[in-house]
């Protein structure tokens, strides 16, 4: 007989402190010792992780009213420019947005850390006044706790699979993945492979909108596809795509989040990141779902892409699979290449046990999703047409 | 005793062979870390140098004599440990894996005694706690 269980069954488990809960790396050995179907009866809850840089992260802040009040329509954070295209203390601020005065040193990122550690800010803020909103400008502190709503809203966390990069250029390249050394020096990737979300599950039975996770050390939810989510993409026998697919778009309450698993990256002659911390936990409904969660990473296969093709479409010098990555070395046309990881494994292990904890504590609980995310999305791109052109 | 130096010489002095020199001259065990010669341009080399106190002066008083410049690595970099998130993105540039990850644990470790000061790590580092040690 096939085993299945509902979030009901498994939440009841959690309340009662019997439910089984284990790591994404941990499951792995589960399933050798005991088989799918006996670990499928065993576990219940399986633990995913990742904390890697991802540019698509911001939040949204309400400031309150001053008096007389203000429809603030520029405004800076530690000189940090937020949109602020909104009503009228509402704002918006970009983790890649840079210091009008210090540059790529410091940026959104920072501002947001700076935000969580309940450090003092200062808003400067203009307007051209209205009849409603006299005030024409004001210059004045905030803090976490001296604001409404602060709430971490990232348009693309996350990504399931990503290519590693590699240069064959002779100038060195400075990129979102790290330092590229000339002629083929080394080889970045960023994800945390056997451990990551969405290599757990690739077609997205437990992971959709409404799913709860942990984001950035607090309870996040999952609100939408995330941006240039491309699930239609080619996929191994196991349902594993073997190139970018899907991606999240989370939301948190940044008051509660901790900077231990939040942090501003700043990349050498590109701009600022931020390595958000997401962990995810995947209910083990079905055998299918342990056959999922127990995918290794030689088992997990990557592209190896040319960054110094400055184009769309770079070119693809081989294809690799996370147990080579990982190993430090690998060998491509006969030179071994050294490998480097941009994703944190120790920290995304230290967000699965975090996760692990809260739940076999009984202070999460699993939700299913409301909606599933389509299994057929591809994606646009932008062509440089005129007006009369279709 | 060991230790690192980082030689600078003009064009006129390319041609002499300076570590045989320091061979057989002074008894110095000779590493080279990391050279960039040509013929009749500057050139510089990184050095490890291994044997006596006093032969090492010696060896170090030639090179000073003959007219090469001599540095000497110290500390070649700070690493704030507590801050590091152990991504691994300074190990990709690391030509010596002065500064490794493990392979288990997954945490970053530097050793001192491997690292050339190339400080191509300090510009790697997205959380920029990797400083210039000297």
């Amino acid at each position: 007989m096939s085993i299945k269980k509902t979030y009901e069954e498994i939440n009841e488990k959690i309340k009662n402190g019997c439910a089984v809960v284990v790591s994404a790396e941990e499951v792995i050995d589960i399933v050798k010792e005991k088989g799918i179907k006996d670990a499928a009866k065993y576990v219940d809850v399986v633990t995913t992780a990742t904390f890697g840089p991802m540019c698509s992260t911001g939040a949204f802040l309400n400031f309150g009213h001053s008096d007389p009040p203000i429809r603030m329509t520029k405004v800076t954070l530690n000189d940090v420019a937020a949109y602020s295209g909104l009503a009228a203390v509402d704002a918006y601020i970009g983790a890649t947005e840079i210091s009008e005065s210090k540059g790529i040193e410091y940026g959104g990122a920072h501002v947001i850390c700076d935000l969580i550690d309940g450090k003092k800010i200062r808003l400067k803020a203009t307007s051209p006044g209205t009849d409603c909103y006299p005030r024409l400008e004001i210059d004045t502190y905030i803090t976490k706790d001296s604001i409404n709503e602060a709430y971490l809203f990232n348009p693309r966390n996350a990504y399931q699979n990503y290519s590693a990069a590699i240069n064959t250029s002779d100038k060195a390249l400075y990129t979102y993945m790290g330092i590229l050394q000339p002629n083929m020096g080394n080889i970045n990737y960023c994800t945390s492979g056997q451990l990551s979300p969405l290599f757990n599950d690739p077609l997205y039975r437990t992971i959709g909108i409404g799913t709860r996770i942990f984001l950035a050390g607090t309870t996040g939810y999952i609100s939408w596809q995330g941006t240039q989510f491309f699930s239609d993409r080619e996929r191994d026998e196991n349902g594993i795509p073997l190139s970018p697919a899907a991606t999240l778009a989370v939301v948190g309450d940044l008051k509660k989040m901790s900077t231990e698993y939040i942090k501003p990256a700043v990349f050498e002659k590109y701009g600022i990141s931020m390595f958000v911390g997401i962990g995810i936990p995947i209910p083990i409904l079905d055998e299918e779902m342990m056959k999922f969660v127990s995918i290794e990473d030689k088992d997990l296969y990557t592209s190896i892409v040319d960054y110094s093709v400055p184009s769309r479409n770079k070119p693809t010098l081989g294809r690799v699979n996370y147990a080579q990555l990982r190993s430090g070395s690998i060998n491509l046309n006969g030179k071994s290449i050294k490998t480097a990881p941009i994703t944190s494994l120790y920290k995304s292990r230290k967000i699965a046990e975090e996760l692990k904890k809260l739940i076999m504590e009984g202070n999460f609980y699993l939700q299913q999703p409301i909606e599933a995310f389509p299994l057929n999305n591809r994606l646009n791109t932008l062509e440089i047409i005129d007006a009369e052109e279709e | 005793m060991k230790k690192k130096i980082f030689l600078i010489f003009p064009p006129h002095l390319t041609d002499q062979p300076i570590t045989y020199t320091l061979i057989k001259k002074y008894d110095l065990k000779t590493n080279i870390l990391r050279a960039s010669i040509n013929y009749n341009t500057q050139g510089n080399l990184l050095l490890e140098l291994e044997g006596t106190k006093e032969n090492i002066s010696s060896g170090i008083r030639y090179l000073e004599n003959i007219g090469v410049k001599v540095d000497f690595i110290h500390t070649e970099i700070k690493w704030d440990e507590k801050a590091c998130i152990h991504c691994g993105a300074c190990t990709a540039v690391c030509p010596s894996d002065a500064l490794k990850l493990d392979s288990n644990s997954w945490l970053l470790s530097f050793n001192a005694e491997e690292c050339l000061g190339c400080k191509l790590c300090i510009k790697a580092c997205p959380l920029k706690i990797i400083t210039n040690g000297l």
